[in-house]
């Protein structure tokens, strides 16, 4: 099966009617990458959400070495190291993590975020301490990059 | 009460900073990234970045509010205007965190929140309304739009502040313009519901400042005349409205009192009137729950500090003054300095400011967040500064403030100074009581 340009067309004016900015599609190897042109006049244009967050006045500056890098809050809330009061810390100095490794809970009014380590190597540095207000951005731990 | 997180950015959380530090008050903002960097961020005692630029991510997230608070040591919470300082949830969550709201109850927040039940209020309060009707089914919305007459507009229950509005000029127009209402309302206020009002041709905005303790006392202070708008926003607002006769002045400041005690009002709020120039009459519009932009008027012509009044009621401490206590003296007249392009149809102008130099002259007030080098982000609303001129009479007061716009140079961004000064300079508004389509007639488009 392949898309014609009518389906083309009509996809588009599914996604018109849609509260979506953005649709990305992909039907036996076709691609289709949709947007929302520029708002209309008068209108702030959509703020891009940032993938990271991003670097804040609080934040102390990342090590100086360029394989050494902060894994920072992503958001506000009470920093804990451990699934619960006197289990074994999710990760400590030297634990080798990747990407989905849980790294840490970050609580906000009762609610349970986990926090994942969104990078690959070893942790070299634990910055926030258990029970602590961690802002958004702040560093909670730093990591050694590998692979 | 030691402690205040402020839940808001730019000129209201250095305006709210400026009473906590005469209080004696320490103070945590909540600040966005983009914004920890700014004015208010320097002042207050404590910052904390609750989350990124993008305000469904950081101003609008109620949990991580209180939290903020709860974790910083704040006993309150000031929501200033916008964000969440309308949001019940907030509210609620505060008061079962055991965080002080500095506002009214969320009951009170729903109650006029929703369109209709404000409405319903404000009859059972003998506060005349625009007539109109609740829209159940088309047929019974066609019959109805019958009797209040075209034209007339479709309104969303969960709308306000010029949101949720279209007008309907003919009944045959009103079955699809109710379902495309409907849908637009379900998706900006997750409320579908609509109803019918009257469009009055001819009306003037004139809104009445009330104070309540909550245990229904309530007392006024004075009204704002808020008619220089475009597209439903607020240009120019005033204090007192000019050429109203003493009857309806006193009219208005009563019936505003009147819908705060049937709702035993707790804090600061603004009960806005539609004043039908064409049928001499006024009409209850809504009442916001909170602090408006334009509260510096009626600080200026009864020296009542709002911000602190609402923090004694919250803390408290009641209301702290009688009717009596409010003496009305002099006209106050204030402009908002926007960053955005008249020329361009008035388009956000957002950067990084080069020089802001604001008037010092005897009588004006400058409220601001915005200094040399200030960034205003594409984020937020483009307000970057309001001046408000005092003076014991109108045309003294006009006088100022030209003087004062005349002294303001600011660059590296565009703003409607200019716009502002040729608005202060017509005819019509050096003679005063215009209805809300003086804008328009001014720019030379149809309101």
């Amino acid at each position: 099966m392949s898309l014609t340009a009518a389906d083309v067309a009509e996809i588009m004016r599914l996604v018109e009617q849609s509260g979506f900015d953005e649709l990305n599609l992909e039907i036996n190897g076709t691609k289709i990458s949709l947007r929302r042109g520029s708002p209309a006049p008068g209108v702030p244009a959509a703020p891009a959400v940032a993938a990271a967050p991003a670097a804040v006045a609080s934040t102390p500056k990342p090590a100086s070495d360029p394989d050494v890098q902060d894994l920072p809050a992503p958001l506000l809330g009470t920093f804990y190291r451990a699934p619960k009061p006197g289990a074994p810390a999710f990760v400590e100095v030297g634990s080798q993590v990747s990407d989905d490794t849980i790294i840490g809970i970050i609580e906000v009014m009762k609610l349970m975020n986990t926090v994942r380590a969104g990078a690959r190597g070893t942790i070299t540095e634990i910055i926030a301490a258990d029970g602590a207000l961690v802002e958004f951005g702040a560093p909670l731990m730093r990591v050694r990059k590998s692979g | 009460m030691q402690r205040i997180l402020i839940a808001n950015r730019g000129e209201i959380a250095v305006r709210i900073i400026r009473t906590c530090r005469s209080l004696g008050l320490q103070t945590v903002l909540a600040a966005s990234a983009a914004d920890l960097d700014s004015v208010p961020a320097r002042l207050a005692d404590r910052t904390v970045c609750i989350g990124p630029a993008r305000p469904a991510d950081s101003y609008l997230k109620v949990e991580t509010i209180v939290h903020a608070a709860r974790a910083t040591g704040a006993d309150a919470i000031h929501p200033g205007y916008g964000f969440l300082s309308e949001r019940a949830a907030l509210a609620r969550l505060c008061e079962s965190s055991g965080v002080v709201f500095i506002g009214p109850t969320a009951a009170q927040i729903e109650a006029v929140g929703d369109k209709l039940r404000a409405r319903a209020e404000a009859e059972a309060a003998q506060v005349p309304v625009v007539p109109g009707a609740a829209v159940t089914e088309v047929d019974a919305a066609v019959a109805a739009a019958r009797n209040i007459g075209v034209p007339l507009l479709v309104k969303a229950v969960g709308g306000g502040g010029g949101r949720g509005m279209k007008r309907v000029d003919v009944l045959a127009d009103l079955p699809a313009t109710l379902e495309l209402a409907a849908a637009e309302a379900g998706a900006a206020f997750g409320d579908a519901r609509v109803y019918l009002e009257r469009y009055v041709a001819s009306g003037r905005h004139v809104e009445v400042q009330v104070l309540g303790d909550g245990e229904g006392r309530v007392i006024h202070l004075g009204e704002r005349d808020c008619s220089t708008q475009r597209r439903y926003q607020k240009l120019v607002e005033e204090t007192p409205a000019p050429g109203l006769s003493q009857d309806r002045r006193t009219a208005l400041h009563e019936a505003a009192v009147r819908f705060a005690q049937r709702l035993a009002y707790r804090g600061a709020g603004t009960v806005e009137f539609l004043v039908d120039k064409e049928r001499d009459t006024f009409y209850f519009l809504e009442m916001n729950a909170r602090i408006q932009v334009e509260h510096p008027v009626t600080e200026a012509v009864t020296g009542v500090d709002l911000v602190a009044e609402q923090i004694a009621i919250a803390s408290g401490a009641g209301l702290r003054l009688q009717q009596g206590d409010i003496r009305l003296s002099g006209c106050a007249i204030e402009c908002r300095i926007n960053a955005e392009d008249p020329a361009n149809d008035f388009r956000p102008s957002p950067g990084q400011v080069q020089e802001a130099n604001w008037p010092h002259l005897a009588g004006v007030r400058v409220d601001t967040h915005i200094a040399a080098g200030s960034r205003i982000p594409p984020y937020y609303d483009s307000l970057m500064a309001k001046i408000i001129a005092h003076a014991p009479d109108r045309a003294g007061a006009l006088s100022r403030l030209r003087q004062a716009l005349a002294a303001t140079r600011v660059s590296g961004v565009h703003t409607n100074l200019a716009f502002q000064a040729r608005v202060l300079a017509s005819a019509e508004f050096q003679a005063g009581g215009f209805d809300t389509g003086f804008v328009a007639r001014l720019l030379g488009v149809s309101a």
